[in-house]
């Protein structure tokens, strides 16, 4: 039987943040080695472990996994979290796809110059406000189950809290006309592996502070 | 009309869906017609290579949006980053395991997304698979197989390489 699942990636959320929720979601622990300086990212583009020279990286059962969707579904795919049948996995594949979009968005905030920032920040939350959440909280609303694709806990559900949380850090009060997803995140929050992974201690990330961006930048050429 | 899930195209209306997302269609038809390997780690390997692959296309996609004074800049770097970090995946790995196709000796999504890479890429840079034999026999290998080669045979619904009219089109229809 293989280890626990490693990561490699730098001490912050990025693209790697949603493995890790995925991971935790699914009761799997994991661990991390950290990218700090340019040097480290150098040296696993040097012995080959990265395919196509990109963080994120997972090693997981004998693979070196990289590019975070396929890492996702595979994770998804092994931990049963992926729907029932294809027509299910569509609809999940099609949700995640929408909050994928979403987290992009946010992700960069960060990275954006001064002069831009409020311009973007504005467009997230039009975004998520008139393009993404309506989604969620019509799909709740038209089957009326506790999670989004065939009554059960998955892949989207996990996604979909952690986007509507880094939304939230945006603006506090951004659910405020989605009465279903106010539910829907009290009640996925309470999910047990979830909830741990929600308190303090755990591996989850905290927002990227001023000095974790530079040194993104630093390590990434960015 | 609330056909468009995220208010995005493209939409395939199939099997009583209407799907949205590239990649939630792709996956879902590749599911559907065998070509997404045998097993989670054959889809790991797939998904993998097909996710490079289109970050590479995506160079592509974006460039005939690119103001002229960036073109020559990009076409130098979508050149780069073919040869030097996709591009050498794929030749190392058939020459690994030396089979017919990318991942389980089995046609999958991963070739077809790879053969349609190959020609994009040499559209803008027709000597790139110069140093790549490999690609080279693959591509030709590809090809011929018969439900591909009527694809890029006149008549097929394969569209052309944008020109100005499509690009100037697109920006009014999309508003970018």
């Amino acid at each position: 039987m293989a280890g626990k699942p490693k990561l490699h990636y730098t001490n912050g959320r990025g693209k790697m943040e949603s493995i890790r929720w995925l991971l935790a979601a699914a009761g799997v622990e994991f661990e991390e080695e950290f990218i700090e300086k340019k040097e480290d990212l150098e040296k696993i583009r040097n012995d080959g472990s990265l395919l196509f020279q990109q963080v994120p990286m997972v090693e997981i059962d004998g693979m070196k996994m990289v590019q975070t969707r396929a890492i996702l579904s595979y994770i998804a795919g092994k931990y049963n979290l992926y729907g029932k049948d294809l027509k299910e996995r569509a609809w999940i594949d099609m949700y995640v796809e929408g909050t994928t979009d979403l987290m992009g968005m946010i992700m960069i905030l960060p990275l954006q110059p001064a002069d831009t920032k409020a311009k973007h920040l504005a467009l997230i939350i039009e975004r998520a406000t008139t393009r993404y959440f309506p989604v969620y909280e019509k799909a709740l609303k038209d089957h009326g189950h506790d999670y989004l694709v065939g009554n059960k806990l998955s892949w989207a559900d996990i996604h979909l809290l952690e986007a509507i949380l880094m939304a939230e850090e945006c603006k506090a009060d951004i659910l405020s006309a989605f009465p279903l997803l106010q539910a829907f995140k009290g009640r996925i929050s309470n999910v047990p592996t979830i909830k741990k992974f929600l308190q303090p201690g755990s591996k989850r990330k905290p927002q990227p502070d001023e000095k974790y961006i530079a040194n993104v930048r630093k390590i990434f050429n960015v | 009309d609330g056909e468009l899930m995220f208010q995005q195209v493209p939409l395939v209306e199939i099997d009583g869906m209407k799907l949205v997302q590239t990649r939630a269609i792709l996956s879902y038809i590749a599911g559907r017609y065998n070509l997404y390997g045998k097993d989670l780690k054959e889809r790991a390997l797939i998904d993998m290579y097909v996710e490079g692959i289109t970050d590479l296309m995506q160079m592509i996609l974006m460039f005939p949006f690119l103001p002229p004074e960036a073109k020559e800049k990009n076409l130098e770097s979508i050149k780069e980053k073919a040869t030097n970090r996709y591009f050498p995946v794929f030749e190392k790995a058939l020459k690994q395991h030396g089979q017919d196709f990318l991942v389980g000796n089995k046609f999958s999504w991963a070739d077809v997304q790879l053969t349609e890479a190959i020609l994009a890429v040499e559209e803008k840079i027709p000597a790139v698979l110069s140093a790549f034999p490999q690609l080279q026999a693959f591509k030709t290998r590809m090809s011929n197989m018969p439900t591909i080669k009527k694809f890029l045979q006149p008549g097929s619904p394969r569209k052309p390489p944008p020109d100005e009219h499509y690009v100037q089109t697109v920006r009014k229809i999309l508003k970018i």
